[in-house]
């Protein structure tokens, strides 16, 4: 008899021992293809090469400023598309749970959030990019496309968790439904709907597969958001399978930099969940 | 004359009222509009490689735009090999951390750290991953090649699926860790009093009760591995033909649905070629959608038990 619970025990500690070797060597992968970015990239980071154009093939020098103007347009673009349609979306959803149209609403959320980013760059070359050609704004739209479902689900899941008393005592004070939701709800979840734009942006940032079609790419720094356009994701796309090696070199800043601004995006995303105590 | 102006200003905002329900309307209406034009686009511009191809393209075992013959089982093959091999993989991993985060170590630093972590690894950009792996893991899986004296590309199905895995643990592992925690505790203190071990009470009680949830988790993952692309694209060696033993497919280069539209969509030159193209990305979104889907409504149903 006790050797059979000493059985058991053992198998209970060895199996504890598996699942903390198994959950804690996941971070091993992430932890390596962090440290090495960081190492590759962070020599390449400097003032040059945050301000220059690349420099033509197999030669030295030049950096990545037309990918760093590229990225932040074609996401500041996407921004303001996605945001407001995607919060209206989200309080219509929270605010009619119970309606048909809500229903299938919601269930086209799920849909969009599962469309592979391929996908929608092929979609958006049909609606956009083959009437009026290669743009930044095609771009933009199949990445704010992309945004839309993380933006509304952060917003209804936000409005559905505030107390039904705050919109009553509005209402029964005679305050206008568009008022009550404007100005009492939406505040009310500001750091939830705030955090899941965040969220959204840190995710959209790196995604490269909606840009191969749509803003394609381009060497030269430009604002011009009606052609084409580089991003960061893209350029590093295009110099990591090229075969010169200070193409690699100008992939890998890029890679540093996007590296960054993902993790800041993430970091400020959890602080604003740890300080108003969201769940996400 | 005062009570007029007041009546006249509760019109107005009446008037907003029914103007800002209007509005909220058209956004909910937008987004199923937005999902039916995705489907009707990619169903109008697939139609004449269905029309041309039928049902037979599915499994037709030629890609070959040069002579125009086109068949998707290359792409179909390289899809599933590298999704299910990267899922194989990822499911330890993720079973693993869903348990230690559920159960053996719900609160305090060292779990939060953890689950920060593995909520990065879904925050990296998966070109970032798909870079890394071509300059660092390709060689690697080179030499691992030569060992076990198959050709020694490092690009390829294996290598792929490598990497997908560790970009899919995160899916599972947030919906499961959440899971595991919602398990009733009477029910695993029930257990405990019967005079189970730790493990007993995971193995008979928590597994079981949370079995449907952890299954929606990994059709989640599953999800994500098939549409996959960038670090997909860099990693797969991108070729069309397949042929040989299992081994040689397995370790050899080849190409998925998503890698072959990222790649040939620029240069697709005619109808037919383009339009066989998009017919991969109308299954690839049907097959993303319904293992979606099918995964929610698992997670709804579980979640309101």
């Amino acid at each position: 008899m006790d050797a059979r619970i000493g059985v058991r025990n053992t198998k209970s500690i060895l199996f504890k021992s598996l699942i903390i070797f198994l959950a804690f060597v996941v971070t091993l992968p992430l932890i390596i293809v962090l440290l090495y970015i960081i190492k590759q990239g962070v020599m390449q980071v400097n003032w040059h090469f945050l301000t220059h154009v690349p420099a033509p093939e197999g030669e030295k020098g030049g950096g990545i400023a037309n990918a760093l103007v590229g990225s932040i347009l074609i996401v500041g673009m996407s921004s303001i598309v996605a945001i407001p349609v995607g919060i209206l979306a989200g309080i219509y959803l929270s605010e009619n749970p119970g309606s048909k149209l809500a229903y299938y609403s919601g269930l086209c959320v799920d849909i969009l959030q599962g469309v592979p980013s391929i996908v929608m760059g092929i979609v958006v070359y049909f609606w956009i990019v083959k009437p009026f050609g290669f743009s930044a704004i095609s771009g933009s739209i199949a990445l704010a496309i992309m945004m839309l479902p993380i933006v509304i689900r952060s917003t209804e899941q936000t409005l559905l968790l505030l107390p039904p008393s705050l919109k009553e005592a509005a209402l029964s004070l005679g305050v206008p439904y568009h008022r009550v939701i404007l100005k009492v709800i939406v505040p009310c979840g500001f750091a939830g709907i705030l955090s899941g734009i965040i969220l959204s942006i840190a995710r959209i940032i790196g995604e490269t597969a909606p840009l191969l079609f749509t803003a394609l790419g381009s060497n030269y720094l430009t604002t011009n958001v009606t052609g084409a356009m580089e991003s960061l994701p893209h350029l590093i796309f295009t110099y990591a399978t090229s075969p010169y090696d200070d193409q690699h070199d100008l992939a890998w800043g890029a890679s540093f930099i996007l590296l960054m601004f993902v993790l800041i995006l993430n970091i400020v995303t959890k602080l604003i969940t740890r300080k108003w105590k969201i769940q996400l | 004359m005062m009570k007029n102006k007041r009546l006249d200003l509760s019109y107005s905002q009446m008037k907003w009222e029914t103007v800002f329900r209007r509005l909220l309307m058209v956004m909910g209406a937008i987004i199923v509009l937005l999902v039916i034009g995705v489907l009707i686009t990619l169903i109008v511009e697939s139609w004449p490689s269905i029309k041309a191809l039928g049902i037979g393209y599915l499994w037709g075992k030629v890609w070959d735009p040069v002579s125009n013959v086109y068949g998707a089982y290359p792409f179909l093959l390289g899809t599933l090999l590298t999704s299910f091999t990267a899922l194989i993989i990822s499911i330890p991993f993720s079973y693993a951390i869903s348990i230690y985060l559920g159960e053996y170590n719900p609160k305090g630093w060292l779990s939060d750290l953890l689950k920060n972590t593995i909520e990065l690894i879904a925050a990296v950009p998966s070109i970032i991953y798909g870079f890394w792996a071509l300059f660092v893991l390709v060689p690697v899986v080179r030499q691992l090649e030569t060992k076990i004296h198959v050709a020694p590309y490092g690009v390829g199905v294996f290598t792929a699926s490598l990497v997908l895995a560790v970009m899919i643990i995160p899916y599972a592992a947030a919906l499961g860790t959440s899971l595991i925690r919602m398990v009733p505790s009477p029910l695993k203190e029930g257990a405990y009093a019967l005079g189970a071990t730790r493990f007993e009470v995971i193995r008979s009680v928590i597994l079981p009760y949370t079995r449907s949830g952890l299954f929606a988790g990994i059709l989640l993952s599953l999800g994500r591995a098939l549409g996959e692309t960038m670090a997909v694209t860099v990693l797969i060696g991108n070729t069309s033909a397949i042929s040989g033993s299992f081994k040689e497919i397995f370790f050899g280069p080849g190409n998925t649905m998503a890698s072959v539209i990222a790649n040939e969509f620029a240069e697709a030159d005619h109808t037919l070629y383009l339009s066989a193209l998009i017919e991969l990305g109308l299954v690839l979104f049907f097959v993303t959608v319904v293992i979606n889907l099918i995964g929610k409504r698992i997670i709804t149903r579980y979640t309101n038990n």
